[in-house]
């Protein structure tokens, strides 16, 4: 009963990637992409959000590629403190993020939202399953809808970044 | 009668409150210790609400019909059992939306004041730039925005007490902290976060020494001990009904008579006034001054009967429940690796409200393992981020009490806090 919606939520690939988070880094706190630094190749943005109902807060800076016909996440520094959801969620969204182009970004984007929309029931869409990997372990999350926005956090900090690289009206 | 509740009273207390007779998802057990946060409502208190809108419902302090008549002497006997109750009179008893409310009036009134309104009289509530309003970093949110907002349209400044390490008030700074410039002295009865008990006197002698107002944040106090404001010679202090077994939207700001006589007033409109023209408007006396506009009269009427519900089963009652509370409360989780409480850990001088750090736990998954054992608590900074900050945590998990929590549930708690760390692995 129960114990399985608990392992539903806290999927061992949550679990793991909030003990031993990826890409998350000390940022430098006076960085120049706290707004967005525009070069010929790349430029970057920064965001910082917080969830004031849990103190969950993340920081999350985007370097982008622009060296293609389309500009692309050449990496992404970030980091925060909150629950095991809020941060593995950011690991996962590192995952995923980096490398792609923001046409990309944007559909891992919408396609996370919808899942965590489902309230549990899963997208039932194989092609979504291949495309979120590690992020269909949050297909739980959404029974909570407390815990949504935890799981919302990073990639509310990700849009938010690449809009402040002023990048994203060029496409 | 006295001490606590033998186990049959503290059962029949229970079977007066129908909530906590309901189950949860899969069926399970209600552990109900959010009552810090709110708390759950006799039957007595709903059927007053309810009785109130389908026997005496109608507009009160105007109109010349019988139901008028009735509404009225029920919203002011409640004002009455609502003063008694706190050792206060009916006339110092002011009806706010909560403690927040009570608070904000009280900082507005001065901004106010401040900017020339009221009568001479209302000249002792005006600040000055540089004028001192002391807090303390055990506040709530609601006893220091609305000052530090106060000071923002003053000049004034905001300084502030300590906590020692356990997390009780440091009135030994009290001597260098409210100094010839204090003006207010604003301070917590009772930590929401910790639980500690302030001591009231020194700080309402700082006060009196140097001229300075003192109002008191009576929300956690007011559920789980006696309260004489009479006796703790406060000038004004704010409680909220809901935490006290009584209705949301309803709350009350005491105040001295001869203070509340010389404050403006804040919200204006209807049955605030006396005489009104085109041009200007006279004020009506206290507390009818603060409360502009139709008022929560069924609220008010029923946290009348969660008063008399309380002085029913005699406070001295209720604080001894408390204190076995605090000890089971504190015994549950003294002895778990990895789990330290944000407060103090001695039984003496707090009340049942335990706030937690589990090492390598972050609060909202310490809250969602609790729930999942039918556990509810409250998870996050409880709106006291300086007091957190303090103590260099951004969050922890709070079980608090009230007068229908049972040894059993405390005990359930404890069970369900010890599986936390384990289930997440910090315990490896």
């Amino acid at each position: 009963m129960s114990a399985n919606a608990m392992e539903q939520l806290y999927q061992q690939v949550i679990l793991d990637h909030a003990r031993h988070p990826h890409g998350r880094v000390a940022l430098e706190p006076d960085s120049p992409a706290t707004t967005a630094v525009a070069g010929h190749d790349g430029c970057s943005g920064r965001s910082h959000q917080v969830n004031p109902t849990c103190g969950d807060e993340v920081t999350l800076e985007v370097v982008l590629d622009r060296t293609g016909t389309v500009p692309s996440i050449a990496d992404v520094r970030w980091e925060g403190q909150g629950c095991s959801i809020s941060q593995a969620s950011v690991s996962v969204l590192y995952d995923l993020v980096v490398g792609e182009d923001l046409p990309g970004v944007d559909n891992l984007t919408t396609t996370f939202r919808e899942l965590l929309a489902t309230r549990g029931a899963g997208l039932d869409d194989e092609d979504a399953e291949d495309l979120l990997g590690d992020a269909n372990a949050f297909t739980g999350v959404g029974k909570f809808p407390a815990r949504v926005k935890c799981a919302l956090l990073g990639w509310v900090a990700l849009t938010d970044a690449l809009v402040r690289t002023g990048v994203r009206e060029e496409h | 009668m006295s001490g606590r509740f033998t186990a049959s009273e503290l059962a029949e207390v229970r079977a007066g409150f129908p909530l906590l007779s309901r189950t949860l998802r899969d069926g399970k057990k209600l552990v109900y210790l959010d009552s810090g946060a709110t708390a759950q409502k006799p039957q007595v208190v709903l059927d007053a609400e309810r009785e109130f809108y389908t026997r005496t419902n109608a507009a009160v302090h105007r109109g010349a019909h019988q139901l008028a008549e009735e509404a009225t002497d029920a919203f002011e006997q409640a004002r009455a059992q609502v003063a008694a109750f706190v050792g206060a009179e009916a006339d110092e008893l002011v009806w706010t939306q909560s403690s927040t409310g009570a608070l904000n009036l009280v900082a507005y009134a001065m901004s106010n004041a401040t900017a020339g309104r009221g009568g001479a009289g209302a000249r002792r509530f005006a600040l000055a730039p540089d004028d001192e309003i002391v807090v303390t970093v055990a506040e709530h949110h609601a006893n220091l925005v609305p000052w530090q907002e106060l000071a923002a349209r003053t000049g004034a400044v905001v300084r502030w007490v300590d906590v020692d390490e356990s997390g009780r008030l440091r009135t030994d700074q009290l001597d260098e902290v409210v100094t010839d410039r204090t003006r207010v002295v604003a301070f917590t009865h009772v930590s929401n976060v910790t639980g500690a008990i302030t001591p009231v006197a020194p700080f309402v002698a700082a006060a009196q020494r140097v001229g300075a107002l003192t109002v008191l944040d009576a929300s956690q106090s007011v559920p789980h001990l006696p309260v004489d404001l009479h006796g703790l010679d406060v000038d004004f202090a704010a409680f909220t009904g809901h935490k006290m077994l009584g209705p949301t939207g309803v709350g009350a700001l005491y105040g001295r008579r001869e203070l509340l006589a010389d404050l403006p007033p804040v919200m204006t409109g209807g049955s605030m006034v006396e005489v009104v023209t085109m041009e200007s408007a006279t004020y009506a006396p206290p507390p009818q001054r603060f409360e502009a506009g139709t008022q929560m009269v069924a609220q008010a009427v029923a946290l009348g009967v969660a008063a008399q519900y309380h002085a029913g089963l005699g406070m001295d009652r209720v604080a001894a429940h408390d204190a076995h509370m605090t000890a089971a409360l504190l015994d549950a989780v003294a002895d778990l690796p990895g789990v330290r409480v944000l407060g103090p850990t001695d039984a003496a001088d707090r009340v049942a409200a335990v706030s937690v750090v589990v090492d390598g736990v972050h609060a909202h998954d310490v809250g969602q393992v609790l729930d999942d054992a039918g556990v509810a608590v409250r998870v996050g900074h409880h709106c006291a981020q300086p007091l957190h900050r303090r103590f260099g945590v951004t969050a922890t998990t709070r079980a608090s009490a009230s007068v229908y929590t049972t040894e059993s549930e405390v005990a359930a708690f404890g069970d369900a806090l010890a599986d936390v760390r384990h289930f997440f692995g910090a315990d490896r």
